[in-house]
């Protein structure tokens, strides 16, 4: 197995820089996902791993071997792609074989890694099928089994389970978590949907605008977001972003709401609050004007915006919840679950 | 549209037999006079009923020196050099147009896209147009009376590799990465993946190119001068004037029947592979 280290790594498409200066290191054997949104750069930043994209500047190292000028196929590492791309004319069993035929594995070796990996993925009963006679879900793990076969030293995804209908991409997460946890093979797994993300990652690599934004485990991406981006992009709902002040020993929400406990120092800030805690309080100071809600069963989602104000919000509530719209909701919420950011660099101010 | 208008079917179906009767009324005139002797042939009116003739002008066509009277090549010696002709012309088509195709689509180098557009460019050049230097060149190749001759100049083809360019072009890029990873160099994903992807198009770009090779007329006609060389496609019309007597009719037109069949039989046998290859659009 291998660690991975990108060191002050560049891409750069003529003068367009689009990844500036990515550092991390990928340990032995854990699954990191890059995640962000579309155009942030995340699947450049894959593919220059693979050796599909060159280099700008900086270092790829796998396994203390620079990659940087190595095809792909020298790299040890297996591709999943979005599409799959599988081989069309060729049968699942021949697909999951090519690379191992170009590699000039024996015969019996290959029906028997073949058959292992078939085996794993529960794909054995359509070996000879061709990819078209396949459901999405099939080709995904025979996507998956080509990937496992060649035995490498990195496994790469490149939004595999994007294609998949709701239900299944639950599924198939799950699955791949456990192969991967089973197989222990080092791995980079790239996606938009946060959720997959937290699910998936022992660490999260936030990109946006082919900046690192943060690197870490989902707990500490949760807990302490950097930067707004990532305080906004990590969660489901979305932390509500609002502006206010600090001064005197509380926070100050533009209609005058207050939360008390100060911040390290006085003058204007961004508050983060996730809508989960916010809690239903009829003293409260944090009062909101109901919009809508959306039920989503075990809780209900309110969404208004702040009393007085027209800034947006949203609280989760447990259980069902509704009242007319137009009416006042009051929230209250405890200071150290506010998220504080400089308003001037959007970064999080430290306490 | 399905509809169900007895007067609308009727009609239809008048339109398409008419259409098939002035189709197919050449043919069965072809067949027709080929079943005959060759006395009832130059007798007006011209007959419209099969004769019984048409083994005995079957054999003397294929076998025997054909037309009485003319030094011509046995039928059977033209339709080897068409089919040889026609076979060298759509392989070697074919061949170089993938090849170039694959060039261009799958390598950057520089002057690409210049390279391109002199290949396409060459579509305004048909035969006709170089048909001077061609000869020149050919000539002094010592070509003449070949098959090489014959199927060499006609073998580079904008409009295939324009084809094949555009079939390559929806092979999603994932497959070429997908071989890369899998360590498939240039040629073996050549070989393994883009031969196989464009299967069907190589199947229907033959049927057209070997009917094109087929019905060479005027290049044949230039460069053989030698009976042993010609095609069957040329000799039809040299048959007309072959012999100081009245045209055999029965035997030209044997002849032409005998020259439909080969185009018919590529036809027909790649007649499923031509239309997937034409329509499919789907990798």
């Amino acid at each position: 197995m291998a660690t991975i280290t990108l060191k002050d790594l560049v891409k750069a498409y003529g003068l367009t820089e689009v990844l500036h200066h990515v550092d991390g290191q990928i340990n032995d054997g854990e699954f990191v996902v890059i995640v962000g949104p579309s155009g942030c750069g995340k699947s450049t930043l894959l593919r220059m791993v693979a050796g599909l994209e060159t280099v700008t500047s900086g270092q790829i190292k796998i396994a203390d071997r620079v990659v940087n000028e190595m095809e792909p196929a020298d790299r040890d590492i297996a591709m999943v792609f979005q599409n799959y791309a599988l081989y069309p004319h060729m049968s699942v069993r021949q697909n999951m074989a090519y690379g191992l035929r170009i590699r000039k594995i024996s015969k019996s070796e290959i029906d028997r890694r073949v058959q292992e990996a078939a085996d794993i993925l529960e794909i054995g009963d359509y070996l000879d099928r061709k990819p078209r006679q396949l459901s999405g879900g099939q080709r995904q793990r025979v996507a998956m089994g080509r990937a496992i076969v060649r035995d490498p030293q990195v496994f790469l995804f490149d939004e595999p389970l994007s294609n998949l209908d709701a239900k299944l991409r639950v599924q198939m997460r799950l699955e791949i978590r456990k192969l991967q946890q089973r197989l222990g093979v080092t791995s980079i797994y790239v996606t938009h949907d946060q959720v997959e993300a937290m699910t998936l990652g022992d660490r999260l690599m936030v990109l946006n605008g082919g900046y690192v934004e943060q690197f870490g485990t989902p707990i500490e991406l949760y807990d302490k977001p950097a930067t707004l981006f990532v305080a906004g992009f990590i969660g489901s709902p979305a932390m509500n972003i609002l502006p206010g002040r600090a001064s005197g020993g509380h926070l100050e929400l533009a209609n005058g709401a207050r939360i008390e406990g100060g911040a390290a120092k006085d003058g204007a800030v961004t508050l983060g609050i996730r809508p989960e805690h916010l809690s239903a309080d009829d003293g409260g100071q944090i009062r909101i004007t109901v919009g809508l809600f959306e039920h989503l069963g075990a809780n209900t989602l309110l969404h208004g915006t702040l009393e007085g104000t027209d800034a947006e919000m949203v609280a989760s509530l447990p259980g069902h919840v509704s009242a007319e719209p137009g009416s006042v909701m009051a929230f209250s919420i405890s200071r150290d679950l506010v998220h504080l950011f400089d308003p001037e660099t959007d970064r999080r101010i430290e306490e | 549209m399905v509809e169900n208008r007895p007067l609308l079917n009727l009609v239809s179906h008048i339109i398409l037999i008419c259409g098939i009767a002035i189709v197919a009324l050449p043919i069965w005139i072809t067949f027709v006079a080929a079943s005959h002797d060759a006395v009832r042939m130059t007798q007006a009116p011209i007959p419209m009923l099969p004769g019984g003739h048409f083994w005995a002008n079957f054999k003397q066509t294929l076998f025997g020196s054909g037309l009485s009277g003319g030094d011509i090549a046995p039928v059977w010696r033209m339709l080897f050099n068409s089919l040889m002709m026609a076979l060298m012309i759509a392989l070697g088509k074919i061949a170089i147009s993938l090849i170039s195709a694959f060039a261009i689509v799958y390598f950057k180098f520089p002057f690409r896209m210049g390279f391109f557009w002199m290949i396409f460019i060459t579509l305004m050049l048909p035969v006709e147009v170089r048909i001077l230097p061609t000869f020149e060149v050919v000539a002094n190749l010592g070509m003449l009376n070949s098959y090489w001759g014959l199927s060499i100049p006609l073998i580079a083809s904008a409009t295939a590799t324009f084809m094949f360019r555009q079939v390559f072009l929806t092979i999603p890029d994932e497959m070429l990465e997908s071989a890369r990873i899998d360590g498939a160099g240039p040629m073996r994903f050549f070989w393994d993946i883009v031969i196989p992807l464009s299967r069907t198009n190589i199947a229907a770009l033959f049927v057209i190119l070997f009917i094109y090779g087929w019905n060479q007329y005027l290049w044949p006609l230039l460069i053989t001068t030698d009976s042993d060389m010609t095609t069957i496609v040329m000799s039809i019309k040299q048959m007309l004037e072959a012999a100081e007597q009245s045209p055999q009719w029965n035997i030209i037109m044997m002849t032409a029947l005998l020259a439909m069949i080969p185009p018919v039989f590529v036809v027909v046998a790649m007649q499923r592979l031509f239309v997937q290859g034409l329509t499919e659009t789907d990798k």
